[in-house]
């Protein structure tokens, strides 16, 4: 009966890593082909099936008068506007959510989950509504087409994430903690920075990798608000497109663009796992 | 007094949990708060340690006013009744850190951490971390770091409550020593605690409170054979100290048709008039000479059985000492020694205890 547990266990998990695997083969081995390659019917090993090209690969870093699209620029750009919005966002989203977590305020009727709400409520309005008055505010600041002006959006996009996230990680945090804390010698801020914050290393991780994907993926505002100055790796991207679909720079370009995720994710899991509360509280 | 406390008030919402509290505290005692849940306890050490500001009221210690004082910058200790620590340090590092919050030398801190981790038994686990500890060795390094503190005032509340009951015992007695040693010489250690046997085994003084007001400070002992009040002696007492209405008529007590006693000496100055009479579980037994009750539950515990019991109106728990198991319904005798009777006048105060006579009209 075990064996057969077993058995059916890893079968599973073989079934679905190959569910997971696969697209990533298929887009590797289909980098590497060219037109013909593509066309011509199912082909999957390379130097078997098909001769390999490095033709998809090489589109990616010429320049457009060379007939390419440069992604080296926009790659580097939208790596600088997700770590800094990231992290902005992550700063000030973990105060904020701390502060919402652990001090009561009052309004009149409103009271902090309002303001929790209030955050998320930013996320749950539509894209395209917010995408004319920021065009028309970045327009008045003259920061149409520029980091900073993208920067500023993407914080707003993502702080009600970080808040989100972390308020409900400190509620989980016993208050008692902090307490001690300040029983031991450590003012608020000590207590903050050298008790709180180094026991909710799990829950700023979470922030931060969705931070970083929801900032990493996005195309919309990236789109909309900027033009020639500035270009983030989706929108450069989609400029592969052209009457034929180029495949082949198509999947070099799916690589490039989830690699840093795939790098990010594997040097956080561990501290995922690591910092836990178990003996904070028993 | 070195700690002083006066007319303390904190009503968070409708009901007091400080209602006017006034107290006077030495250095160099132990002083155990002894109360139910929701008695004030843990408010009261929290207004000391300065985590919660008083409506009004003063904490004065050696004549400052400690209210104008925050919480970091007094020379408190406390230690939670759940198991806090900062889990993100090993053992070593959770008992220095309220020493690194001050400009301590490196030898001196050192000194002191290992003396504190030595003293509550946890000298080989210096470097692990605390998730890997059982909940008796947490709560030990959190004593350790409010002792290595040396602060002025340690703060206990209901340390060992959460632990089980075999490691409460051991833990209990080892708290004992440690409190009873010279540490204690120069600091005020408040311990609080809904166990009556924990004040009396601590000993120094305890303070009974009741919906944040003290019902009777005193010596354990003395709180513990003479309680004020009917409501200190439910308090003090575990399981409560059986409460029966009744009347002293002439030389008989009275507490209802079918039980009656010979009036004990202790009450020879008692008037004639109705009294509440309290008399401990610990101090009814099984006797086939004694008054008819039908059991309505009994409660094995440890090498000793609780039994509750019913006669007519009276309603009482005998703690017997024996391990038995009665049928719910069944009928047993039992004996309630009079001569270890109390009595509580109609304002509820003691009117005579077996160990004290106060003379009332």
């Amino acid at each position: 009966m075990r064996k057969l547990y077993i058995t059916l266990k890893y079968l599973f998990i073989g079934l679905w890593s190959m569910f997971v695997v696969a697209p990533f083969l298929w887009a590797l081995s289909t980098s590497f082909k060219d037109f013909n390659s593509v066309t011509g019917g199912a082909t999957y090993i390379p130097w078997v099936d098909f001769e390999p090209s490095l033709e998809g690969w090489k589109v990616l870093l010429r320049s457009p008068a060379q007939g390419g699209v440069n992604i080296v620029e926009p790659y580097f750009n939208s790596i600088a506007v997700t770590c800094l919005a990231s992290f902005i966002s992550i700063f000030l989203g973990t105060l904020a959510a701390y502060a919402l977590s652990r001090f009561t305020f009052k309004a009149s009727f409103i009271k902090n989950s309002d303001i929790t709400f209030f955050f998320i409520s930013q996320r749950i309005m539509p894209p395209i509504v917010l995408s004319i008055p920021f065009f028309i505010m970045l327009g008045k600041l003259g920061l149409l087409d520029s980091m900073l002006g993208l920067i500023m959006v993407y914080v707003v996009l993502l702080m009600p994430i970080a808040v989100w996230i972390m308020v409900d990680f400190f509620n989980k945090v016993p208050k008692e903690i902090d307490e001690t804390a300040l029983i031991d010698g450590c003012n608020p801020y000590q207590a903050f920075y050298k008790v709180v914050l180094p026991n909710s290393i799990p829950g700023l991780i979470v922030a931060g990798m969705f931070c970083m994907i929801f900032g990493w993926t996005d195309f919309f505002f990236a789109f909309i608000l900027t033009f020639t100055e500035v270009q983030l790796l989706p929108v450069a991207i989609v400029a592969l497109n052209s009457s034929i679909t180029p495949w082949w720079s198509l999947s070099a370009s799916a690589l490039v663009s989830v690699a840093p995720l795939i790098v990010v994710a594997f040097i956080v899991e561990r501290y995922l796992s690591k910092g836990n509360l178990s003996g904070a509280l028993k | 007094m070195d700690l002083l406390a006066k007319e303390l008030v904190y009503q968070p919402g409708s009901e007091f949990h400080l209602d006017s509290m006034s107290f006077g505290m030495k250095k160099g005692e132990i002083y155990t708060l002894l109360g139910r849940t929701l008695s004030g306890k843990t408010t009261l050490l929290k207004t000391i340690a300065g985590l919660i500001q008083p409506d009004s009221g003063r904490v004065l210690f050696e004549g400052k006013d400690l209210n104008s004082i925050p919480v970091w910058k007094r020379n408190i200790a406390m230690v939670y009744q759940q198991f806090i620590n900062y889990p993100h340090l090993n053992v070593y590092d959770n008992v220095a850190f309220p020493l690194r919050q001050r400009a301590i030398s490196d030898n001196e801190l050192r000194l002191r951490v290992s003396d504190a981790i030595e003293r509550v038994g946890l000298k080989d686990f210096e470097s692990r971390r605390i998730q890997e500890l059982s909940g008796g060795q947490q709560q030990r390094v959190a004593l350790a770091r409010s002792l290595a503190k040396q602060a002025e005032i340690l703060l206990l509340d209901e340390p060992l409550v959460n632990l089980d009951y075999k490691l409460r015992e051991q833990l209990r007695e080892e708290f004992s020593k440690i409190f009873t040693s010279e540490y204690s010489s120069d600091s005020i250690l408040i311990y609080s605690s809904t166990d009556p046997m924990e004040a009396m085994q601590l000993g120094g003084e305890t303070i009974v409170l009741d919906e944040g007001r003290i019902l009777q400070q005193g010596p354990a002992s003395e709180i513990f054979e003479n309680p004020a009040t009917t409501r200190v002696a439910e308090i003090t007492n575990d399981p409560a100290m059986n409460l029966l209405s009744g009347e002293i008529a002439g030389s008989k007590v009275i507490i209802n048709s079918k039980m009656s006693f010979d009036i004990p000496i202790h009450f020879r100055n008692l008037a004639s008039g109705q009294y509440t009479f309290g008399i401990r579980a610990s101090d009814i037994a099984l006797d086939k000479k004694g008054y008819p009750f039908n059991v309505e539950l009994a409660e094995i515990s440890g090498s000793e059985t609780f039994l509750h019991a019913k006669n007519e109106n009276v309603s009482l728990v005998g703690q017997l000492d024996l391990v038995k198991n009665f049928n719910v319904g069944e009928k047993v005798n039992l004996h309630l020694d009079s001569q270890k009777l109390y009595a509580f006048g109609l304002d509820k105060n003691l009117a005579s205890s077996p160990f004290k006579e106060l003379a009332r009209g």
